[in-house]
Parts: C-alpha cells; structure tokens; sequence
C-alpha cells in the first residue's frame, strides 16, 4: 500500500510508483546549471499556479537555505529531477539559488582553519 | 511585501567524501558526525556500457541509478560541510563527476579483513588529485595491525595518514575529520613551500 500520508505515490517496498522523469514532465536537462550543493531559498514570492504538486513540496523544504541534496533526498526523487522542479522555481521567481562559493575550495588554509575549530568544538 | 535577495543569507556549502568498500561502515560514520540523521539521495546516470557488463555488439546506453547517504555539519554562519558516503558499487559512483568535483578531501575507511574492498577508492583520490586518509574501522574482534602494515598493504604514498577509529563513536568519528583537516592543511603548506616549476628565471 501506498502511504497515505504521502502526496508522493511513494510505496515502502516498491520506491516510487510513478517514473522519475514523469515527475518532470519528461524533461531530462534542468534549465539552470544547478550542482547537488547548490543552496536553495524561498524568495517569498509565490509560485506561480500552473506548477504541480511536487513544486509545492520542494518549495515547501525551502524554508531556508537548504542543499538541492537535501531536498532531493526528502522528496525521494533523483537529483536531476529536483533540480529541474527547483529551476522551475527559480524561473518563476519563488526560489532563489546560489552555487558552492568557489572561494571555499580546498586550497584555502582560512576556510581549512575554520573547519577545524568548528570540529574541535563539537567535541 | 519586503524580499530579500538572498545574498547575505547563503552559507558556503563544502564537501567532503567518505568512501570504501561495502558494509564498512561509511553510512555509520556519517550518521555519528552530522547533526541530521544520514539521508540518501539518488542520481540517474547515462552509462555507455561500462564495466564488466559485456555487451559485445550492442552498443547503446543505458541508465542506472546510483544512491548516496550524506550528511551536513553546520560549520559556521558562512560554511556548512556536507559529508558523502559513497555506495558500494564502486564502479558507479566514480562516474558521478559532480560528487567529486569540488571535494575538499576523502575518508577512505577500511577494514583489515578485507583491505582489498579500498583499493579503487585509494587509486581514485590519488589520480584525481583529492587528499585523503585511510582510517581502520575496528570491528570488535580485529587483530590490530600497525599503521605501517596497513600503508605498505595499500601501496599509500608516505604522506597519506593512517589512523584507527571506531566508526560508530562519534567523538572517534569526529577525531578522523580532524585529522583529515589537519592533513589537508599541511598538504597545503607543503604545496606553498614546493618552488613551482618555471616560477624564477
């Protein structure tokens, strides 16, 4: 049985019970190069009504700044699919994006520096 | 109504990878450093046939679904670290370039019972250049072997640590991390200390 507490027709057992790509209209390229660590925010702007029902759960994790990761992981859709529902969003205004800062890469010894003391904190 | 650009609001996302053999205890080891239970996510990858599915004469592609467990440690206002587990089919996860690109270092762990299980990982980060450290899970029964043998067993470079930790214990868990980042660091200062080939005339 499907869950019923689920819009996703999502069964425990089975995963899935529709084709990933149906999800997405049959589109397979998202319109915006968006990568996994691609952060994603609601702007506050709605989105606008001819967008299905699983924008409206994406845009619903956007809460805050989240992971395109993230939300692929609890929408339980492939990543390309997520990204191609958030670019939708992000055309129409209701989600802003942002890609991993080139900045952060690992060859610089201050973002390294921070990690650390971050790490030692928590123990 | 008021809208906010954003631009102030978004952190920096950084990307670690924690890979090695199957049943090793990557998705535990995540699970004891995030501060979200592990989530798994999919990709769908086109693959021309690869690998040993032999499909001599016909040629067409195919796609197959690779999953990944990760998990997120808020570093500060400015950087969150997403951690990556890697799945078992080795041979998948190697084509999912976006995974590795930008990976700031790897955790490959192994275990002395099957040290084997991590050597495509080993050869993975060494080829693409991506700093790591093995750390030796420690199942409960092992016979503990020393660094050394576990350096000369995986033929690693003399730079590359060797640690023990127990995958399961957060604080010997979040040890590996720091350890990792101590060790991309001094790959760091060693880079800069290295003259460059061709720098001075």
């Amino acid at each position: 049985m499907p869950s019923t507490d689920d819009e996703h027709w999502f069964d425990d057992a089975a995963g899935r019970l529709i084709r990933p790509y149906t999800v997405s209209n049959g589109r397979t390229e998202p319109t915006l190069r968006m990568e996994l660590l691609s952060l994603v925010m609601a702007t506050g702007r709605p989105a606008h009504n001819q967008l299905g029902p699983d924008h409206s759960l994406a845009l619903g994790l956007c809460g805050q700044p989240t992971s395109v990761a993230e939300i692929a992981a609890r929408l339980r859709l492939p990543a390309v699919v997520t990204k191609i529902l958030l670019c939708d969003l992000v055309d129409c205004g209701a989600v802003d994006t942002r890609a991993p800062d080139p900045i952060a890469d690992p060859t610089n010894p201050a973002v390294l520096e921070t990690i650390l003391d971050a790490l030692q904190r928590r123990l | 109504m008021p809208y906010n650009d954003g631009s102030d609001i978004f952190p920096s996302a950084l990307k670690l990878l924690i890979a090695g053999g199957f049943g090793v205890g990557k998705t535990t080891f995540v699970g004891s450093v995030s501060e979200i239970a592990p989530l798994r996510t999919e990709e769908i990858l086109t693959t021309a046939s690869i690998g040993t599915d032999d499909l001599s004469g016909v040629e067409r592609k195919s796609t197959t679904t690779v999953a990944m467990d990760f998990g997120r440690i808020t570093i500060s206002s400015e950087y969150v670290l997403y951690l990556f587990g890697t799945p078992g089919q080795e041979r998948f996860w190697f084509m999912w370039d976006e995974l590795c690109n930008g990976a700031m270092g790897a955790v490959v762990l192994a275990d002395t019972r099957r040290l084997e299980d991590c050597f495509a990982a080993v050869d993975f980060f060494e080829s693409r250049g991506i700093a790591f450290l093995v750390a030796v899970n420690e199942f409960d029964l092992d016979y503990r072997y020393e660094p050394d043998d576990v350096r000369g067993a995986l033929d690693l470079k003399p730079e590359t640590p060797v640690i023990f930790c127990d995958a399961r214990d957060r604080k010997s868990a979040h040890g590996v991390l720091i350890s990792l980042t101590k060790h991309l660091l001094d790959s760091q200062i060693a880079r800069d200390t290295v003259p460059h080939n061709g720098a001075s005339a």
